[in-house]
């Protein structure tokens, strides 16, 4: 059954979260709950190859032997695996040739999303894979990226034009023994983005998702997989909003990078997920596997600015395989209300001279719990490896919680690791002067905590800094106590 | 321009201000002197409107509306402003991007449009000529890994962008040496108008030889006990405060 607009009126109750709607298009969905069954027909709506079902179904196996991991630093009641429809997909799935053809409704989606497909065309040069309940609708920019030999295209569609690349990387960073939530993405993801950039090709734009959860009571299992050849460079954006809903839901991506021989690639996030009302009753359970692999003298950077979900659980990950190889991770995560968020990243170190930096922002509000936790880990082989590590917390309550577990593996007596840690509160003196300058007090804020994650900010594209920015703002809104 | 009649405020329970009276017209630099815990920086917050302190008498007209009953960032936006004596640092936050933002608020309050950016760096190369202020500094992150004389500095460079009607200095002479002294005086003065006033709190005679007030007072046990020309200021220079203190200890 679709979800209409009458049931959303009587969901809104809570009309505090700007990008709570959903867009009333009708839906393919598969019945509740997940068995052997449910995953043949995922693969079969989706035509897929034999190889890539018998990859879903010993991802199934493996998870169904599988716990759910309990050390994070959060508390929530654990879904029900068995009561999630693990398929739904825009019942309109051709593919359009123009922009006039598209459904009005899923412009007006996309409208709300503050994403005008034209003018993020026009005026930034942005190709977006725009996912909407999984299957993705639309595609810009396709042409000129092709002339390039670039591939940027949905991961269902990557499977049917260019299996032999999707068949020799998925899997190859996060394997499906990897975790809990990866086995589980593994055996019934439906869609995601594919990116390759050929050898020594500059992407000459930010290439960017969009995802959205719009199906009631459907998990997402997105799956992310780039590839930047030899010599390449491309920068990936990925936001993301959802509708509110009342119960839980979960989302479980897996986002797999692969930086060969003197690669680099850029892969951003600002994560807008409905983290919950007031009172913490409902919101996304953010449950995300990342992790990046680099080859020789490759470059893998991850900027993350994480507002949204009730629950965060990611780390985004550096594999640095290759000898010169470099991994980054800077981020701002902020909680508030009863969000929790345990966050952080891993830096393995196993080529020599290898280099990592670590910029983590916290920032606490209402009666949030925030955790930062990572890992570095330096193998005997890496030689002359270098770490740098940097983790800040803010907080703007007394209730609130900021909580740092860094962990430090090294094996070899050549490295050096600087970690440096701060703890501090948001400055009622400094929020007065703000005021005697004559600026608001939800300006003042919004300006400290943006100086406060500048940093980050500041590794972000242009557009999405801006972005950022408010949405920083809006999560903090009357949030000093 | 500013009334303030018998002012009473006290802070966690404890009075400081136990009845001032001051008058304050444009065109005046009104100094303010005083023994140390005589209630001078409090008055300065009362007026700018820390939360801290309780109103619990008297009354304060700023250009005739109620200033008590302001909220804080609106005192500002009427044109009141406080130089700090102790300027806070706020982090990644640019001064230019602070004073643009400070500036727009308080035009839009006053019915104005925003400012260009083309005109608000004429302004910032303007004012900051004023303090002899690098033009780097304006760049910097808001009084962050300034020296004490480049945050005073700073404090009245903001002053002159925001041109305000009635500029508080809270012991802005502080911990300046005498270069910095004269160039934080001579940016005061040259902001000087008929149609703006200064009140100069400050603990040395010293800035006054430089700012010369039209009043003196002296502040003691929370009210205002003495007032005189600018001849009174060298008086308590040369005589200290304890003869004010014995003739008022109760």
């Amino acid at each position: 059954m679709g979800y209409t607009e009458n049931d959303l009126a009587k969901d809104l109750e809570n009309s505090e979260y700007k990008f709570g709607f959903t867009t009333n298009i009708e839906s393919d969905r598969a019945p509740n709950g997940l068995n052997e069954t449910i995953i043949r027909y995922i693969s079969a709506k989706k035509e897929e190859p034999e190889w890539l079902l018998e990859y879903r179904l010993k991802a199934f196996r493996i998870w169904s032997e599988m716990k759910e991991p309990n050390w994070a630093h959060v508390h929530y009641e654990k879904p029900d695996f068995q009561a999630i429809s693990y398929y739904a997909a825009p019942k309109q799935t051709k593919k359009y040739e123009s922009w006039d053809d598209v459904d009005p409704e899923l412009k007006a989606t996309m409208a709300k999303l503050g994403i005008s497909m034209e003018e993020q065309q026009r005026l930034t040069g942005v190709a977006v894979d725009f996912v909407m309940d999984s299957v993705s609708v639309a595609t810009s920019f396709k042409a000129k990226l092709g002339e390039l030999g670039i591939i940027f295209c949905s991961f269902s569609e990557a499977v049917k034009e260019h299996p032999e690349l999707v068949k020799q990387y998925m899997g190859s960073v996060v394997p499906v023994t990897d975790n809990f939530y990866a086995a589980l993405n593994s055996a019934v993801f439906t869609d995601g983005s594919f990116c390759y950039i050929p050898k020594g090709v500059r992407c000459p734009m930010e290439l960017s998702t969009y995802f959205r959860i719009n199906e009631a009571n459907t998990g997402q299992f997105e799956r992310t997989l780039v590839i930047a050849d030899e010599g390449s460079y491309v920068s990936y954006l990925e936001g993301c909003t959802a509708p509110q809903r009342d119960e839980n839901q979960l989302h479980a991506a897996v986002v797999e990078l692969i930086a060969l021989n003197d690669a680099e690639i850029k892969y951003s996030t600002v994560q807008n997920w409905y983290p919950g009302d007031k009172d913490g009753k409902g919101g996304i359970f953010n449950f995300v596997t990342k992790r990046g692999l680099c080859e020789t003298n490759a470059k893998i950077s991850w900027t993350q600015v994480e507002t949204g979900s009730a629950v965060t659980w990611k780390y985004p990950s550096c594999i640095l395989k290759g000898d010169n190889s470099i991994g980054e991770f800077y981020s701002v995560a902020v909680t508030n209300n009863y969000q929790q968020a345990d966050t952080g990243t891993k830096m393995i170190h196993l080529g020599k001279n290898t280099k990592s930096t670590i910029i983590s922002k916290g920032i606490s509000a209402g009666k949030s719990q925030n955790s930062y936790r990572g890992l570095v880990q330096i193998h005997k082989n890496a030689h002359n490896a270098r770490n740098f590590s940097q983790c800040d917390s803010l907080l703007m309550t007394d209730e609130c919680g900021a909580h740092t577990f860094p962990y430090i593996e090294c094996k070899n007596p050549s490295a050096k690791i600087e970690h440096e840690a701060t703890t501090s509160k948001i400055g009622e003196d400094q929020i007065f002067y703000c005021l005697q300058r004559g600026i608001s007090e939800e300006k003042a804020i919004s300006l400290i905590v943006n100086g406060y994650c500048k940093e980050v900010l500041n590794q972000l594209p242009m557009e999405f800094a801006v972005e950022a920015q408010k949405l920083l703002a809006i999560s903090l809104e009357g949030s000093v106590g | 321009m500013l009334k303030i009649e018998n002012l009473h405020a006290s802070i966690d329970g404890k009075e400081i201000l136990k009845g001032l009276n001051l008058d304050v017209k444009a065109g005046e630099v009104h100094a303010i002197m005083g023994p140390n815990g005589a209630g001078k920086s409090t008055l300065a917050s009362v007026l700018a409107g820390r939360e801290e302190y309780e109103i619990t008498e008297g009354t304060v007209a700023f250009e005739g509306k109620d200033l008590l009953e302001m909220a804080t960032e609106d005192r500002a936006r009427e044109g009141l402003f406080l130089a700090f004596q102790y300027p806070v640092e706020i982090p990644g936050v640019s001064n230019v991007n602070f004073l643009r933002t400070a500036l727009n608020e308080i035009r839009e309050y006053n019915g104005q449009e925003q400012i260009s950016a083309k005109d608000f760096m004429a302004l910032v190369r303007e004012k900051s000529a004023i303090v002899e202020l690098d033009a780097k500094l304006a760049s910097r992150s808001v009084n962050e890994g300034f020296s004490g004389g480049e945050k005073k500095r700073n404090e009245i460079f903001q002053m002159a962008m925001l041109d305000p009607k009635l500029a508080i200095l809270d012991e802005t002479d502080s911990g300046l040496d005498i270069d910095a002294l004269r160039i934080v005086a001579n940016g005061v003065i040259t902001l000087k108008s008929d149609k703006n006033a200064t009140i100069v709190i400050t603990h040395y005679q010293r800035l006054l030889d430089y700012i010369v007030p039209d009043f003196v007072h002296v502040l003691y046990d929370g009210k205002i006990v003495k007032s005189g020309p600018k001849e009174l200021a060298l008086e308590l220079e040369e005589k200290g405060y304890d003869w004010i203190k014995a003739e008022f200890q109760h």
